[in-house]
């Protein structure tokens, strides 16, 4: 089994109408076992910006950390937040920097930029951005992830239909997924408020 | 095969494990304490390969003590999981440890607590948790018997189910088995487990 599936895991974000809404699976494995169906793979960083780690859960944390300590170093610098285009490109530096001893990890961006335009992207373990303008996947249901939202996305939905959307895509995949799944949790940000919300699945 | 678990109750955290130090088919001991006392009040348990479990636990127990006295108060649970966690964390890329945690702990202001950290250094807060092939029979019997704030006795019973179906049902099954508890009144050792006694030698004349 590959490293990048040891814990099993599946993160998917997409754009609305001035909105964006990111979302994960909980479960937190060992191979086959499962060990807590409550881990945390969507990081706020400021306001408007979340980033999702799927992939080695260690990695998470230590990216997890490492990303928020120099946002934080940033802000103390620049006295604002960073942009999402510019955290993509810091996030994209520092998965390269360790090219040939990498983070097994998979980012999934997502934030709001200048004029509180949604803007997501992904990167692999190595920090190859790919940008897309409707929705990004990352994980080991990433396959499936690519099938549902293909299928269920449109352009300019509102909020309250964006998170519909994103839930049942993400539920949808993590039950063809055995390492992924066990609930979901959905972090939906409009330019005025965010939305936490945990959602009910299949629990196995 | 080693097996350490534990779980959170209603003010208190128990851990155990088995007492058996073996290597290859040979084992050495069976009274072996692999649950260290960190301070006060936390425990961690540990299982993986012999000299990293005692070498890492002794080290994170040393540190926790330096922080005591360089700063006058004791570390809290989770400042001590996670400091746990990041000295794996930067051996993993470097000379790795091959020890898998439970820390117990109970705060005053928190209650008790359980983190589970994996030899990844993977750290996750858990209310009940399992190393070892011994956790594919507590897991479960954890999930099916566990519910929140439950009593000691209630909770060394479920304990003691966990023991008696890794003893029953594990080929390479440990004897022996030594629980743990802490809670306000500190860290202490609650009970063995024996089903082989290490006989009492008498001093050679």
């Amino acid at each position: 089994m590959s490293i990048f599936e040891y814990n099993g895991s599946a993160v998917v974000a997409m754009v609305g109408k001035n909105c964006f809404a990111i979302a994960s699976d909980r479960r937190l494995g060992v191979n086959l076992q499962t060990i807590a169906t409550d881990f945390q793979r969507i990081f706020k960083i400021h306001d408007k910006l979340y980033i999702g780690l799927s992939g080695l859960a260690t990695d998470v944390q230590t990216l997890h950390q490492r990303l928020v300590f120099r946002h934080k170093l940033y802000h103390l610098r620049e006295e604002r937040d960073m942009k999402p285009e510019t955290f993509a490109s810091l996030v994209s530096a520092m998965l390269y920097e360790k090219r040939f001893g990498p983070y097994f990890c998979m980012p999934v961006i997502a934030g709001l930029g200048d004029n509180d335009v949604p803007f997501i992207c992904t990167m692999d373990a190595i920090g190859a951005k790919e940008l897309a303008k409707d929705f990004v996947v990352s994980g080991t249901a990433s396959e499936s992830l690519y099938g549902a939202c293909e299928s269920m996305f449109k352009p300019d939905m509102e909020p309250e239909e964006l998170f519909e959307t994103i839930s049942q895509a993400l539920l949808a995949s993590v039950d063809r997924d055995c390492l992924s799944g066990w609930g979901g949790y959905v972090v939906l940000v409009t330019p005025t408020e965010v939305q936490e919300r945990t959602l009910k699945g299949r629990m196995d | 095969m080693e097996s350490v678990f534990g779980l959170v109750g209603d003010g208190f955290a128990v851990v155990a494990a088995d007492t058996s130090a073996t290597s290859s088919i040979l084992v050495h001991k069976s009274n072996e304490d692999k649950i260290m006392k960190l301070d006060s009040h936390k425990l961690l348990g540990a299982s993986g390969e012999p000299g990293d479990r005692v070498q890492f636990t002794e080290y994170i127990q040393k540190n926790v003590h330096l922080y005591q006295f360089r700063n006058g108060i004791p570390l809290t649970t989770a400042a001590a999981a996670n400091f746990t966690r990041g000295e794996l964390a930067t051996a993993l890329r470097k000379n790795p440890y091959n020890v898998n945690l439970l820390m117990a702990g109970f705060d005053k202001d928190t209650g008790p607590s359980l983190y589970f950290i994996d030899y990844l250094a993977t750290l996750h807060k858990v209310e009940k948790g399992a190393f070892g092939y011994g956790s594919f029979f507590c897991l479960s019997l954890m999930d099916r018997y566990y519910h929140s704030a439950m009593t000691l006795p209630e909770a060394i019973q479920l304990v003691d189910k966990c023991i008696m179906e890794i003893r029953s049902r594990l080929v390479v099954a440990p004897p022996n088995f030594l629980i743990k508890i802490v809670d306000k009144d500190g860290a202490r050792e609650y009970a063995w487990r024996e089903s082989i006694k290490e006989p009492e030698l008498p001093a050679l004349a």
